[in-house]
């Protein structure tokens, strides 16, 4: 018995074994690890990948490998830079009077024309939409018996592709002021493009609801401002001088869209099958999207028609509108595929990036200390058991800011009275962000002394350029001013040891907070530490971010957290969040805290329309030194942001701007699989022991129960 | 007894009624329309027009229970209640909140649910009565107490603990099974060994406990004492005897649940990666997409009805004394 039980063990782990060299915990199909795959994760679905509206950076992650606008951001250069990816050159600008007629003269600019060139011979993906039989595409409009087949985009037997054309570009701008697209950046469009908000009036008159009627219209009727000059040129005009407009140009918004992918997908009968434009773009980037499964996961494959790209090199040149590659050859992209799959929890996350089976992650924070150790000079590094695996980090301050808020409207933090100002001085000097940092965000995080962000044009980070009204400089360090200081200003405030020397009655004050969270307490406790330092009581309040937006939106909420990330890395995209025409209240923008002054909205109406330069970088410093007098903001911090990679991924950059990097990572898919079993061997020893106490645990109830029926002693 | 299943579907349209007004109000209660297009639309930019425009699509712009400005039925038939309920009733269960459509994503992902849930039951049952069986043979001695201590401090464990727990001894140290993820067809079963053996190991201790507290009802009664008086074994009595006669409250049990096993379990499915009804449940909450919320609540509650039904019926089969009417 025994002799059998040890054979059939032997046995069955030779034949496990021998099945195949892959690991027995391989998440992946032997297909697919032999191929030059990138394997990453997810953690949330992405809700749209449609460009006309998706906006978030889970989404930005697909859709920027398969979606070329006219532009990118060079992955290595910083501060970031600008170049042509599907434009041959970049735009023409040109300047024009009340009557569109050229002017150089600044007093007459009314409007700003972009004259967009593409290159020639850029291909779709092949995709069924743009197949066609003697002339006429012959899936755009399937019979009940031809979908009966199809479930998926690879059930299409045949598919075609065509060349991309300027008409894409203007088709993509008009649909981005169809507002059954939902765009989120219509509101944006509708200020700078010339006759974008009559287009999307006329469209919004539309009175049918059926697509091909949309789509008809779309395609015979032009925007104003939007013109076609031959199959490779288009214009744009803007209604006012905006140069930040080449970086909208630049993201997914702005990517070509076929009519024939918005018509196929159109048919009411495949979004019954979920076959539509919102989960399977289509592209003329280096990949195409070949599995959608965003409950499972997403599979990206190359382009075979994709033209091929250079790999960047520092030494690139823009001149005269024209990009200078250093290097010759079209490599790019390296890999043939990438497999991202979604991965809600964290720890199996975590595991299966140290198991080698996803080639890069983030550090969440309880893997923090696993990761990641500060050496004897206090610099950041990797722990031992990382660095032995040949595991790297990148570290990279992200271009976005994070703030406590005081709502301006608010009658005591309040509005531009000197009082309320002082207060709020008081509270920016005794929140301490240094501690906010190493306490909840694990030391990854910059200061912030301005809205303004490391990286971007005007941020502050010298001995003579800082925020004065809450840091002062000494032994050349910027450190903060002391809570003695700050007490001295609740004084002058007229709350002397926090209590209102009007009423006599303590200072209390409220948060808005949302979540409910462990680390949502923490950081409220801490938050109510800090106002305590100066002796103010501070209430949270916390509720669903519903019910916290729409205190917002009312403005009756007093102090509250909230974020932002750029849009582009320009110094107006953040400082744009304290300009009063932005008011939450009053005009529903950014400007969550109701900031209004007039002096930084005449000198941010000047700062946001010129290129950067020494008057745009005085006239920021006067912006920041207004808004640091006024403090309306904690000013919070900048996160950085922690990557890491194993050592079979090469041309790893930290480009927080730039989102179609897939295309440049390469894989050593040997020392890949060399690690990947060597750090994944089986082991059946305790397998064995299992096995070996459950047949001792039956062998023994047969024993017992055989003696005790056979004593038949019963109850 | 067909007189009798239509008369339970009947009463089971005012409880699916009820439970969707209830469902209704609760997610209502909670969220406006408009803060739910808000939260579909996302943080940045979001204008009024686009969220009137994003209700308007959806038919969110109505009333929700009582429309106002119209005359006669249409006062209740133009409202959100009713636009959004009474298609339920035939199986139509649109198109999610995200623009999917749902009874395309219910099919889809009642599979990988089932895949686990079925062989989780199977699995359960056989050694949870196994189990129940064993330490009813050896009542009231050592062996029992044991066993009976032990199931108390399985069921006193927290399931979290048993998958990261598992993940981590037998796929992070042993490295036998991947941690997690799904594929579909015979590859599936790499990645089912792990959350169908936490599974019934999480189930053993409450469901041995029960059990063998229905064997031990059944023991004591007068036909186990003539079995034993025959000189029958008592491995044969419990076997032949107590075992069938205690099969109506195991069925009753069992078959309850069978239909709810396309429905998923929310946490294994999601540590577990697999993709799920009952990820699915859990998402739709997440991200306040009101349509699924409402399709899966108005499905689970059927199934449950179902199950009821169905356990109503399996009655007449083990029992021959019980007739439905």
């Amino acid at each position: 018995m025994l002799n059998f039980f040890r054979n059939t063990l032997l046995i069955s782990t030779v034949i496990l074994a021998s099945c195949s060299d892959k690991p027995l915990n391989s998440p992946y199909s032997d297909s697919e690890e032999s191929k030059n795959t990138f394997y990453s994760s997810f953690q949330e679905r992405p809700k749209h990948l449609d460009p006309v509206k998706s906006y978030s950076s889970n989404e930005y992650a697909f859709i920027a490998q398969i979606y070329e606008p006219l532009f990118q951001y060079h992955y290595l250069k910083k501060p970031y830079e600008l170049i042509p990816l599907t434009a041959s050159e970049m735009p023409e600008v040109h300047y024009l009077d009340k009557n569109f007629k050229k002017t150089t003269n600044k007093g007459n600019i009314r409007y700003s024309k972009y004259i967009l060139k593409i290159k020639k011979n850029i291909l779709y993906q092949n995709h069924p939409a743009f197949y066609k039989e003697k002339d006429d595409y012959i899936y755009h409009n399937l019979s009940k018996e031809e979908l009966k087949k199809i479930n998926t985009l690879k059930d299409f037997e045949n598919d075609s592709t065509r060349e991309l054309i300027a008409d894409d570009y203007i088709y993509q701008i008009k649909r981005l002021s169809d507002s059954k697209n939902h765009s989120p950046i219509s509101g944006v469009m509708k200020e700078y493009i010339y006759g974008f908000a009559e287009y999307k009036n006329k469209l919004n008159k539309i009175e049918s609801s059926s697509k091909i009627e949309r789509i008809d219209f779309i395609k015979s009727n032009d925007m104003l401002g939007v013109k076609k000059i031959d199959r490779y040129t288009f214009s744009i005009v803007l209604n006012k001088q905006y140069p930040q407009f080449i970086y909208w140009l630049a993201m997914p918004f702005f990517s070509p869209m076929p009519w024939e992918a918005d018509l196929f997908y159109g048919q009411k009968s495949l979004q019954k099958k979920n076959i539509t434009l919102n989960w399977f773009p289509v592209g003329t980037g280096p990949f195409r999207l070949i599995e959608n499964n965003p409950n499972l996961r997403m599979v990206l494959e190359r382009n075979k028609n994709f033209r091929g790209e250079v790999y960047p090199s520092i030494d690139d040149k823009l001149n005269e509108r024209k990009f200078y590659s250093v290097n010759k050859i079209n490599e790019v992209p390296f890999i043939d595929k990438a497999i991202y799959s979604l991965e809600k929890e964290q720890i199996p996350r975590w595991n299966k990036f140290l198991q080698g089976y996803y080639d890069n992650s983030g550090i969440a924070s309880d893997n923090y200390d696993q990761a990641v150790s500060l050496n004897s000079s206090g610099d950041i590094t990797l722990t031992k058991d990382l660095k032995d695996k040949g595991i790297s980090l990148e570290t990279a301050t992200t271009a976005s800011t994070y703030y406590i808020g005081f709502n301006m409207l608010d009658s005591i933090v309040g509005g531009d009275g000197k009082k309320a100002m002082l207060l709020r001085r008081a509270i920016s000097i005794a929140v301490d962000y240094e501690e906010y940092i190493s306490i909840f965000a694990n030391g990854r995080g910059v200061v912030a002394h301005s809205p303004i962000p490391p990286g971007i044009f005007g941020y502050q980070d010298s001995e003579d350029y800082y925020n004065a009204a809450i840091f002062n400089y000494a032994n050349k360090n910027i450190i903060k001013k002391s809570v003695e200081e700050a007490k001295k200003l609740l004084v002058m405030a007229g709350y002397s040891n926090g209590i209102n020397q009007e009423t006599g009655k303590p200072l209390v004050l409220y948060f808005e907070a949302t979540g409910a969270g462990a680390d949502t307490y923490a950081f409220l406790n801490w938050l109510r530490k800090q106002f305590k330092k100066i002796n103010i009581q501070l209430v949270t309040r916390v509720t669903d971010y519903n019910r916290f937006q729409e205190k917002m939106i009312n403005g009756t909420g007093q102090i509250f957290q909230w974020g932002w990330n750029a849009d582009y890395p320009d110094p107006e995209n953040f400082l744009f969040l304290l300009y009063s025409k932005n008011g939450k209240v009053k005009f529903g923008g950014e400007n969550a805290a109701n900031y209004s002054n007039k002096e930084f909205d005449k000198l941010f109406v000047n700062m946001k329309n010129m290129k950067n330069s020494k008057k745009r970088e005085d006239i920021i410093k006067k912006m920041l030194e207004i808004v640091q007098h006024d403090s309306p903001w904690i000013w919070g911090y900048h996160p950085k942001s922690f990557s890491l990679s194993h050592r079979w991924v090469e041309n790893i950059e930290s480009n927080l701007m730039a989102n179609n990097t897939l295309k440049y990572k390469k894989i050593n898919n040997s020392i890949r699989k060399k690690d990947i079993k060597v750090w994944n061997k089986a082991n059946f020893s305790l397998l064995y022991i299992v096995l070996f106490l459950i047949t001792a645990f039956i062998a023994s109830i047969f024993v017992m129960i055989r003696k005790k029926d056979k004593e038949k002693i019963y109850d | 007894m067909i007189k009798y299943i239509f008369k339970r579907f009947l009463y089971a349209i005012p409880i699916l009624i009820g439970v969707n007004l209830l469902t209704f109000t609760l997610f209502f209660v909670v969220n406006s329309p408009d803060e739910v297009a808000r939260l579909h639309l996302g943080n940045k930019r979001v204008t009024p027009e686009q969220i009137q425009s994003w209700n308007e699509e959806r038919g969110y712009n109505n009333p929700l229970f009582y429309n106002q400005s119209e005359k006669g039925i249409k006062s209740f038939t133009k409202t959100i209640f009713y636009q959004k309920s009474f298609k339920l009733f035939i199986f139509e269960f649109g198109i999610s909140d995200s623009g999917r459509d749902i009874k395309y994503d219910i099919k889809q992902r009642m599979w990988p649910s089932l895949a686990i849930a079925l062989p989780s039951l199977l699995v359960g049952l056989l050694l949870n009565i196994t189990f129940a069986l064993f330490f009813v043979f050896f009542r009231s001695t050592y062996i029992d107490y044991v066993g009976v201590i032990f199931c108390v401090g399985l069921m006193s464990i927290s399931s979290l603990f048993y998958i990261i727990g598992g993940q981590y001894l037998i796929s992070k140290l042993l490295h036998l099974v991947p941690i997690s993820g799904y594929a579909h067809g015979f590859e599936a079963i790499k990645f089912l060994v792990l959350p169908v053996i936490i599974s019934v190991i999480y189930g053993i201790g409450s469901g041995t406990r029960w059990y063998r507290s229905l064997f031990l009802e059944e023991i004591e009664k007068d036909y186990v004492k003539t079995a034993r008086s025959k000189g029958l074994s008592e491995f044969s009595v419990l076997f032949n005897h107590v075992f069938k006669n205690a099969l109506i409250p195991i069925l009753t049990g069992v078959v309850v649940i069978l239909p709810l096993l396309f429905l998923g379990s929310l946490i294994v499915e999601s540590f577990f990666g697999i993709p799920g009804l009952g990820s699915y449940t859990i998402d739709a909450i997440q991200s306040q997409d009101f349509a699924i919320v409402r399709a899966m609540v108005f499905l689970g509650t059927i199934l449950y009805i179902f199950g009821l039904i169905l356990t109503d019926i399996s009655y007449t089969l083990v029992d021959p004394r019980v007739r439905l009417k």
